[in-house]
């Protein structure tokens, strides 16, 4: 469910279109196939699935997943959408794309989690849950300072996020709501480092929630 | 002396109410249309004693008959769309309304009790005259239903005074956040079953609180993601009698107050026996159910995007008497072999996909499915999204586990052969078909040829219902099928290269079967013409979304999709502009 993999294409693929990844060779049923190991079209089959690609990008009622047919050239693993397919009951679909996952990552952590935003209700619950998942932190005073300490090596990290226009924010400094639909992605930086971020950002926007 | 013949004698020497009782004694719907077909009489006396009808197509026979077949009808199961619906592959406003048959069934003098209904589209409108027609109505099940908004459950809740269940099951409800659950009366203290996990919406927290205090017979509860923790925590507390629940929001700060109090409250459930929803939920707060998961049969976490592998191992590890168990794939392979090693009582595992936008990211292979053929010897039920399979797998999968009854596995990528050797799946799905002799339904994925078919139809001897999809090479595998599998009632298949050859070889086949669906296969306008000239008592739809004008009549014409199915009652008058019925 990355969010990385897929809306937004390269600058220069409009020049660049491969078009013989998504060159659709028809046999006649009867024939043996020809398989092309790297899954994107098949040639020699019948319904290659990319014939079956449902191109009405702009319907959000479909309730399946839809992609473009460049997409799927563009990238041989992210499959292109056929429709109906896989068979997972509409209901269900809908029901999972209601996530807001963002990556998490520590400054000096080897792994980088991820985190449903919607799960939370508050700043307070998000910190408590990123402080469970890299264990060897402890929350000090969270309420206040929204730091969190190291308890092996001392330092102090500062939860940070990266907002819908690229830039770098102290977490906190917005009502909650608007910080779930902005983030994109969390960093707790350790404190030396945020001192560029101003610790009191003024809300991105005037109104009081 | 007379003697006559003896079958004949003993038929009709018992009077007509000892043969009543002894029909009561038989429930399934087969046997009871069994029973009603060996002799007149013993039709007569089955009709008045039937209470429980099932309906599996609601277009093969129309409620008059219905009504005036069984008079003592109380509980019905009607179903409506096709199964490849659920997967958008039929247009919205197709049909199977129920408004008909409740006006109906409201008109007569049948006194309903139950009502369960399987993709259905159902109006505001039909439940508030359900609820307004039938003084004992106990209890309505809507699973995978649509059309209908809180109001009408508004109308249930107000006016059914002796209403026993509420259980709606992945419906799409457009939710008017009213206060549905306040139209419960003070009075109404009969519920043993409220289900409203699938509303989107708010609920009044007030409202089911105290209708949960006055419900001392409720024994399963399942919540929407609207009721937070500390609700949740409050109606464990009135209701330690639970067997079965539905948590909604489960996110809370593990030192805080609420999350003692609930375990405490969970503590004294001691009864449940199933657990699902967590509809909304983090990783810690999990260790909140551990005291509850040894007695535990039932376990759905397949809307719980948030628990990871680890997570779920942690937690199934304390489930040792889990009979079925429903998940996502982000478990992993080594978490399934912690199910197997655990979960020694299995029955039924459903492994779901968790990416649903084709990343790449499924995490769930052959691996995964052999550990727990190999640990869960009772395993007779499976539905498996995976990355991949194998036939080696799948061939020790049939050795370990001869008991399926159900055996659907998705391989996510269509058309993907054995990675290991490149070949088709056909020998292991043979395999499954060639052990599990008891097989009734069957789901079929990956690279297959005409052959696994040619197993399918030598081996499968109960299979009831088979899905096909991206398989085949030509007319012979459809035939194999059609040919050898003597107790098919439902076949559906999308993009296979089947045609009209097939379609026509034997039409007396589809009197036989309850439907069959063919999309984005070969058959054209014309071979669906002549099957349809050919079995009056088939209808036979062309499902067209195409304009009408692109659309050319000429029998060369492939059909994009066809749903046809055997019917008492000729053509319905429902039917949509783009269904052209043949």
């Amino acid at each position: 469910m990355s969010p990385e993999n897929g809306k937004h294409l390269p600058e220069n693929y409009a020049t660049g279109l491969n078009f013989e990844a998504t060159e659709l060779t028809l046999g006649l049923p009867g024939k043996p196939r020809v398989t092309i190991s790297d899954g994107g079209a098949k040639s020699g089959t019948k319904r290659g699935f990319l014939e079956t690609v449902d191109l009405n990008l702009g319907d959000k009622d479909c309730g399946q997943s839809q992609i473009d047919v460049q997409e799927a050239a563009k990238s041989p693993v992210s499959k292109a959408q056929v429709v109906g397919w896989p068979p997972v009951r509409g209901f269900r679909k809908n029901a999972m794309k209601s996530c807001k996952y963002v990556k998490v990552a520590v400054d000096g952590a080897p792994y980088l989690r991820k985190v449903d935003l919607q799960m939370y209700s508050s700043y307070q619950l998000l910190l408590s849950s990123l402080e469970d998942m890299f264990s060897c932190f402890i929350m000090r005073n969270y309420l206040n300072e929204k730091k969190i300490v190291d308890q092996v090596n001392g330092l102090e990290y500062v939860p940070t996020y990266e907002d819908k226009d690229g830039d770098w924010m102290m977490v906190g400094d917005v009502p909650w709501q608007m910080f779930v639909e902005s983030c994109k992605r969390l960093r707790l930086m350790k404190s030396s480092e945020a001192i560029g971020l101003a610790p009191n950002t003024p809300p991105k926007c005037s109104s009081t929630t | 002396m007379f003697w006559g013949n003896r079958k004949t004698l003993k038929m009709n020497y018992f009077p007509d109410e000892v043969l009543e009782h002894v029909f009561d004694f038989i429930s399934s719907h087969k046997d009871r249309n069994s029973v009603s077909l060996v002799c007149k009489s013993w039709y007569k006396i089955e009709r008045y004693s039937r209470q429980r009808v099932f309906i599996g197509n609601c277009y093969s026979i129309s409620p008059e008959r219905l009504i005036a077949r069984f008079p003592g009808l109380k509980s019905l199961t009607l179903k409506g769309m096709p199964h490849f619906a659920d997967f958008n592959l039929v247009p919205h406003d197709w049909g199977g309304f129920v408004y008909p048959w409740i006006k109906a069934l409201a008109k007569s003098r049948i006194g309903l009790e139950e009502l369960r209904l399987k993709r259905m589209v159902v109006s505001d409108e039909s439940l508030e005259l359900l609820s307004k027609s039938f003084l004992n109505f106990k209890s309505l099940v809507l699973v995978s239903c649509e059309g209908f908004t809180t109001d009408g459950l508004a109308a249930i809740a107000a006016n059914c005074r002796f209403l026993r269940e509420l259980d709606l099951q992945e419906n799409e409800v457009d939710d008017h956040r009213g206060h549905w659950l306040s139209s419960f009366p003070e009075s109404c203290t009969s519920l043993v079953s409220l289900n409203f996990a699938c509303l989107k919406g708010e609920i009044n927290l007030g409202a089911i609180e105290r209708l949960v205090a006055r419900s001392p017979n409720l024994k399963s509860l399942r919540l929407n993601r609207a009721v937070p923790f500390d609700t949740l925590q409050k109606l464990l507390m009135q209701a330690p009698q639970l067997v079965d629940l539905g948590t909604g929001n489960f996110v809370h700060d593990p030192s805080s107050e609420a999350y003692n109090k609930l375990k405490s409250a969970i503590q004294r459930c001691k009864s449940i026996r199933s657990l699902s929803g967590f509809l909304e939920v983090a990783p810690h707060c999990m260790s909140a159910i551990y005291p509850i998961c040894a007695n535990l049969t039932f376990l759905n976490l397949s809307y719980a995007p948030g628990l990871h592998g680890n997570d779920l191992t942690k937690l199934i590890q304390h489930c040792r008497k889990l009979q079925r168990l429903w998940i996502l794939d982000c478990i992993g392979d080594k978490g399934l072999g912690v199910v197997a090693s655990t979960c020694k009582e299995l029955q039924e595992l459903r492994v779901f996909p968790s990416d649903l936008i084709g990343a790449g990211n499924a995490a769930v292979t052959e691996e995964g499915l052999v550990h727990i053929s190999a640990g869960c010897p009772k395993l007779n039920s499976l539905l498996y999204f995976c990355q991949q399979m194998t036939n080696a797998a799948l061939i020790t999968v049939a050795k370990n586990c001869p008991n399926f009854i159900r055996f659907r596995l998705c391989i996510l990528d269509p058309q993907k052969p054995d990675p290991v050797t490149n070949q088709a799946l056909d020998e292991g799905f043979g395999a499954i078909v060639q052990s599990c002799k008891g097989l009734k339904r069957l789901s079929l994925s990956g690279l297959l040829t005409d052959q696994v078919f040619l197993y399918i139809g030598m081996y499968a001897e109960q299979l009831e219902m088979l899905s096909i999809a991206f398989a085949g090479d030509s007319d012979k595998g459809m035939l194999y099928v059609l040919n050898g599998c003597k107790k098919l009632r439902k076949l559906e298949i999308r993009d296979c290269p089947f045609g009209n050859e097939a379609l026509l070889e034997d039409v007396g086949k589809y009197e036989t079967m309850r439907s069959l669906w063919m999309s984005s296969c070969e058959v054209t306008l014309g071979g669906c013409k002549t099957l349809a000239e050919k079995m009056p008592s088939l209808s036979v739809e062309i499902i067209n979304e195409i304009e009408q004008m692109e659309f050319s009549l000429d029998d060369m014409q492939k059909v994009e999709k066809m749903y046809l199915y055997r019917t008492l009652v000729g053509h319905r008058k429902d039917a949509p502009e783009f269904v052209w019925i043949l």
